[in-house]
């Protein structure tokens, strides 16, 4: 089996019925993709084939006729630099909670968006049939609306679909609830933001890639 | 040790019993901890303490040791010990850290007697400190009842204070200066007099040889510059990248791939099994029994997971009975038998019992309520990846209970608990599920056959919605003496469920006994605030044969529903204002908090004001140190009833971080209403029927109301975030159905009886 992803051919020796999913994450060290669900309901498992979203744990290898983006490819694909514009809106509004299921929420948003940079709440509905057992979609909603915006400013500038790096975006105000401050406990709505900090990357040992029987 | 052992395990069966401490001898209650970081410090590394370490490149390293399952809890205990230690969120890396006795948590086990939050009655303190204390010594590392940032509030701000001035102090020997003329600030000791500083990375390892401060002084509220404001996630970066940083990501060199295909009904075996289809199969490598107090059945051992999975549908096997009810009408029927009994009491009032016998028959309201069993359905089917090699074992997991994996995991491979070295991940999720040992117990079994190679286990959807240990169904039976135009003047509440405690205590250490009163069974209706003149709670432990756990909010989840709903059937039969009615209910200085939530949510709701075709419900329960109020406000259409929009107030004491703590509010209540809305575990055949989320589905974005939070700040004492939100969601909108369609819901979840659009 050969296939295309994130922008490089890939050779696998496998079933032609594996899905997707697993071809990605057992075998080529792809590990963005969540396997949530196994049967198409549950969305953490979407990537792109040949641009548009699907449920990779329901697409079987044999029918993946096109190049294959997953989360780790995305700014690549969109020609940002270093996060999308969806991406850097999520960060902006603070989408993640556990986080399993936003790469799949960030890959049908992005979808969603470079069809649509204007989308409806009806299209966002439509679009966005992802599940969050965290319940983080209010600031999904907002998101795609801040990115959206993102997107329209990028392109009136005539910047093209980059978004601005996490420098820019940090000069933002955040949006902070509007929690009333006790006497000695300010909240303070409209402090700077700090830059985000990095969580430690060896957390979870990191994949080295293809196994062995690619490599 | 073996002491330490029987009395760790034995304290998780007290549930109400508040003898731990007495039990250990108070001699032990003071004994310190070793840092569990300095076995792992490399050339120049220095550890302050548990929390703070200082790299020899100047890197600044803070352990939140608790698990991070989408709470946020390791950016705002991160920000505790970043206050104090002047360094920024963005200095720093955050790291889990090993599981250690060190970092015990004293605030789930004060916060799991049998009183209520605002008891501060000399045996209800009594209670807490002896819980606190058993909890200091036992060193169970756990992350659970939304306690890590009250846990955590005063130990790690002080391990921040410690390592500033030790850090401060030796500036000061080296310029020759007086420490107090220095200060602190963004990773740096500065002398103002002079212009010079320097970095903490030049300071560490003279500041550790010196004698840490007793006792820091903390500064005030009003000096915080992280906390009580809105910090950025350390975690987001990693979460909007697809990082590989759950548990199922965890990728090792030689990696083996695994799955698991335990009995269907709970607690049965293999009568017998042909495992040779699975084991023919191209990829497989091992199929192997499991026989485990956590369950009974068969993991398949494979060269990627997808073939696993094939290789344990095509186990054959024949499953014992098992001589429990079998299917939902058995089990209520179970539950209304246990009713029929007597049960424990716990809080109550006056002579509910004299009250009632003397009041007028007419008078008297009686209702019947239930729930279902709940799976947890964490985003993450649970998994873990294990590696046993010679005398030890290594587990990467996702728990929210890594001492616990240690002393589960450790004896099942015949070694003990101390070599088993655990990795905790990010958790896709927890909700109390990852409080279980289950699937790092099965992990650890299959590593025994795999010839030292690690081995990846990860459950199917399948697996994990019909292997959960549920949130237990119930049955109340409450009345109430109501007289018009007046509150209740009598309450009686009787709940029948399975319980949880016991549960948790039978699977995890079968060889001990529960004892004391299951709390869970009656949380939520005798601790909450503004009860009648007489009251009286019951609750009745029914064991139904399925393994129950803790479910977000545990028994609040369910008791805040039944209690709610039956103060708005209450209300409308007194003719009051279910508002207005819970005001004059909680009068008093204690009770202060729920009024003001109540006042404010009202304000944000616009109580008063009905549109037409829509109904609102409202709903308070004090949980976890929290006290929430929300309102649900619902429309009635031709099609079906439409969840329009949600506001909550919730009071916490003390906020550390606002966004997030909305955050944890937002998701409570989505987690609440997706459970009132369209969930259920039923059981048929003894077996569950719900296996993937096409059966048992949560809210999705289309039908996510508007939700509006404000945070107050009138509690005297802080409280924690993460399950507070649960339990209001469900009582709430029943009340607002009842509103908008004048139809009283007494069953969940409420899709069995509307339609939702």
């Amino acid at each position: 089996m050969k296939i295309v992803v994130n922008g490089v051919a890939r050779t696998l020796e496998v079933d032609p019925q594996m899905p997707l999913l697993w071809a990605l994450r057992d075998h080529l060290g792809v590990l963005g993709p969540k396997y949530g669900c196994g049967v198409g309901a549950c969305g953490a498992c979407t990537v792109w084939i040949g641009g548009a979203p699907a449920r990779s744990c329901v697409t079987a290898l044999e029918d993946v006729d096109a190049p294959v983006t997953t989360i780790e490819g995305l700014p690549a694909a969109l020609g940002a630099q270093d996060l999308t514009a969806v991406q850097q809106a999520w960060i902006d509004e603070q989408v993640p909670q556990c986080g399993y299921c936003q790469s799949g929420q960030i890959m049908a948003a992005a979808a969603l968006l470079r069809d649509d940079p204007a989308p409806s709440d009806a299209a966002i509905d439509e679009a966005m049939s992802n599940l969050c057992r965290c319940g983080t979609y209010p600031r999904i909603r907002a998101a795609i609306r801040r990115a959206a915006a993102m997107l329209a400013r990028a392109s009136a500038a005539g910047e093209g679909a980059a978004a601005p790096g996490a420098d820019q975006a940090a000069s933002e105000t955040p949006v902070a609830p509007d929690a009333p401050a006790a006497p000695d406990a300010p909240a303070a709505p409209g402090a700077p933001a700090a830059p985000d900090a990095q969580v430690a990357p060896d957390a979870v040992p990191s994949a080295p890639g293809a196994p062995a029987e690619e490599r | 040790m073996a002491l330490g052992k029987i009395t760790r395990r034995a304290f998780l069966g007290l549930g109400a019993v508040a003898a731990g401490g007495l039990a250990l001898g108070w001699w032990r209650l003071t004994r310190p901890w070793p840092n569990p970081l300095e076995d792992r410090l490399g050339p120049g590394d220095v550890a302050f303490n548990p929390y703070v370490l200082i790299g020899a490149d100047g890197s600044i390293t803070v352990i939140a040791p608790r698990a991070e399952m989408g709470q946020g809890v390791s950016t705002t205990l991160a920000a505790l010990v970043a206050e104090e230690l002047e360094v920024g969120l963005d200095q720093l890396r955050v790291e889990h850290g090993p599981p250690a006795g060190a970092y015990f948590n004293e605030a789930m086990l004060a916060d799991s007697q049998p009183f209520a939050q605002w008891d501060r009655s000399w045996m209800a303190e009594a209670a807490r400190a002896a819980a606190a204390a058993a909890g200091r010594t036992l060193g169970l590392q756990v992350t659970g009842g939304s306690s890590s940032t009250v846990d955590a509030f005063e130990r790690m701000r002080k391990a921040g204070a410690a390592a500033r001035i030790m850090l401060i102090a030796a500036a000061a020997e080296r310029w020759g200066a007086p420490a107090h003329a220095l200060r602190a600030e963004r990773g740096r000791v500065i002398d103002p007099s002079s212009g010079r500083a320097l970095e903490y990375g030049a300071l560490a390892e003279a500041a550790a040889r010196l004698t840490p401060p007793a006792d820091p002084p903390l500064k005030p509220a009003g000096e915080w510059r992280v906390l009580g404001r809105p910090a950025r996630r350390v975690d987001m970066r990693a979460k909007v990248t697809g990082a590989p940083i759950f548990g199922i990501d965890v990728t090792l060199p030689d990696m083996l791939f695994a799955t698991v295909r335990m009995a269907p009904r709970p607690g049965a075996r293999a009568r017998s099994a042909d495992l040779s289809a699975a084991r023919a199969m191209a990829g497989v490598r091992a199929v192997v029994p499991l026989d485990t107090p956590m369950g009974h059945g068969f993991g398949v051992i494979a060269r990627d997971t997808w073939t696993a999975f094939r290789a344990a549908a095509a186990i054959e096997a024949e499953w014992e009975d098992t001589p429990h009810p079998a299917d939902e009408e058995a089990q209520f029927a179970a539950l209304a038998r246990g009713l029929e009994g007597e049960g424990f009491e716990m809080g109550g009032a006056g002579d509910a019992p004299a009250a009632f016998a003397a009041a007028p028959p007419q008078e008297v309201l009686r209702a019947e309520y239930r729930v279902p069993f709940l799976a947890h359905a964490c985003m993450e089917p649970m998994n873990a990846v294990a590696q046993l090699a010679g005398d030890r074992l290594r587990i990467w997991a996702p728990t929210q209970a890594p001492t616990l994996v240690q002393e589960v995991c450790g004896p099942a491979v015949g070694l003990s608990a101390e070599d088993v070295e655990v990795t905790v991940t990010h958790l896709g999720g927890g909700f109390g599920r990852r409080a279980e040992a289950d699937f790092a117990l099965y992990a650890a079994l299959l590593a025994a056959h795999a010839d030292g190679r690690p081995v990846k286990v990860v459950w199917s959807r399948e697996e994990d919605m019909t292997h959960d240990a549920y949130r237990p169904a119930a049955l109340a039976r409450m009345r109430a003496h109501v007289r018009r135009g007046e509150g209740p003047l009598a309450l009686e509440m009787r709940v029948a469920a399975p319980p949880v405690v016991k549960s948790v205590l039978g699977r995890t250490f079968p060889s001990l006994p529960a004892v004391g009163p299951d709390r869970p069974i009656l949380e939520g209706a005798f601790d909450q605030p503004g009860a009648p003149l007489h009251a009286r709670f019951e609750g009745v432990p029914v064991d139904l044969g399925v393994p129950v756990g803790f479910w977000r909010s545990v028994g609040y989840s369910f008791n805040g529903f039944f209690h709610q709903c039956f103060m708005d059937e209450i209300a409308h039969a007194a003719g009051l204002d279910p508002i207005e009615m819970r005001l004059r209910m909680l009068s008093g200085p204690d009770f202060a908090p729920a009024r003001k939530a109540l006042e404010e949510v009202a304000r944000m709701s616009g109580w008063g004001d009905a549109a037409p075709g829509r109904g609102k419900g409202v709903a308070f329960t004090l949980s976890f140190g929290a006290w929430v109020a929300q309102v649900v406000e619902v429309s009635a259409r031709p099609e079906g009833v439409r969840v329009e929009r949600v506001w909550c107030a919730a009071d916490p004491g003390l906020v550390l971080d606002p966004r997030n703590y909305e955050a944890q509010m937002t998701s409570g209540i989505v987690f609440g209403l997706s459970a009132a809305m369209m969930q259920k575990i039923t059981f048929a055949d003894g077996a569950p029927e719900q296996a993937n989320f096409p059966d048992f589905d949560a809210l999705r974005l289309d039908r996510c109301p508007q939700i509006e939070v404000r945070l107050l700040q009138n509690a005297p004492r802080m409280g924690g975030g993460g399950e507070p939100g649960v339990p209001p969601a469900a009582p709430a909108l029943g009340n607002a159905i009842f509103a908008a369609t004048g139809r009283r819901l007494r069953s969940l979840p409420f899709g069995d009886a509307v339609k939702f659009v």
